[in-house]
């Protein structure tokens, strides 16, 4: 018999939701690019102060298989989490908390990283500084 | 006015809660993430731009001064922001007192350590020799 109770949280018994989704996407995209991608960033920095042989050996990573991969990576995690940071924002200000308003605001955010991220190297292969 | 609360009136003049700070927390993080929002999307848009990703064309770049300035505030924005978020998740996740302490420690001192090596770099590139 259907019951309109609430169920308790199990453990193991749970099936994803866009919110539930977008809210561990958020966190984890954020330790992405605030560890690894700040870390790549300041040795990116670091060898373009130290001179061209350090910047070469940035370089040969960059261009590498795992190079792209983690930059692809990174810039997904870049969108996804500037796109649910704004959700965020939206929410602060209180609005948004109805559960299908909720619902939609996460598959657009999800939706919207994977087109920006698209749009981004679409511009960075095909845009004006393209070697 | 009747006093429901239990807290001493200088706890409630303080307004800090159990958690014993305000929303300065909160706030900083949202202070750094309208900062990280756009020197972000100046930061993707450099990147299509520049010609090339070579030395002497980033080396060049980051040596203009309306370059060094955001780049150095990209730097001390994100490192701030992403403090603040790793912290909260390591005070969700790490329950021990010493383990969450030495967690906590080494987190600020790579978020020091990340600001402190942005910034010396972008500086020697901004005011030192050309060609570094």
């Amino acid at each position: 018999m259907a019951s309109s109770r609430p169920l308790s949280p199990h453990l193991s018994i749970w099936k994803w939701r866009p919110t539930m989704a977008v809210s561990i996407l958020h966190r984890a995209t954020g330790h992405a690019l605030g560890l690894a991608g700040l870390a790549l960033f300041a040795w990116w920095l670091l060898a373009a102060a130290t001179g061209p042989e350090a910047y070469s050996r940035f370089r040969a990573f960059a261009v590498s298989p795992v190079g792209w991969i983690v930059w692809i990576g990174l810039s997904w995690s870049m969108f996804q989490h500037l796109l649910s940071g704004l959700r965020h924002l939206v929410m602060d200000a209180g609005a948004g908390y109805a559960l299908d308003a909720a619902r939609r605001s996460a598959l657009l955010v999800m939706l919207g990283a994977l087109l920006l991220t698209a749009l981004f190297w679409a511009l960075f292969f095909f845009g004006p500084g393209y070697r | 006015m009747p006093n429901f609360r239990s807290a001493t009136s200088i706890k409630r003049v303080r307004g800090l809660g159990a958690a014993h700070e305000g929303v300065q927390h909160w706030w900083h993080q949202r202070l750094t993430a309208a900062g990280n929002l756009v020197l972000l999307l100046w930061f993707g848009a450099s990147l299509i731009l520049l010609p090339d990703l070579g030395h002497a064309t980033v080396a060049g770049w980051i040596a203009q001064p309306l370059v060094a300035i955001p780049l150095a505030l990209l730097a001390l924005s994100t490192a701030w922001h992403m403090r603040l978020g790793v912290q909260v998740m390591i005070e969700d996740y790490v329950h021990a007192e010493g383990s969450r302490l030495l967690a906590l420690v080494l987190l600020n001192f790579f978020a020091v350590g990340i600001v402190a090596v942005s910034l010396f770099a972008i500086l020697k590139l901004a005011l030192g020799a050309p060609d570094a």
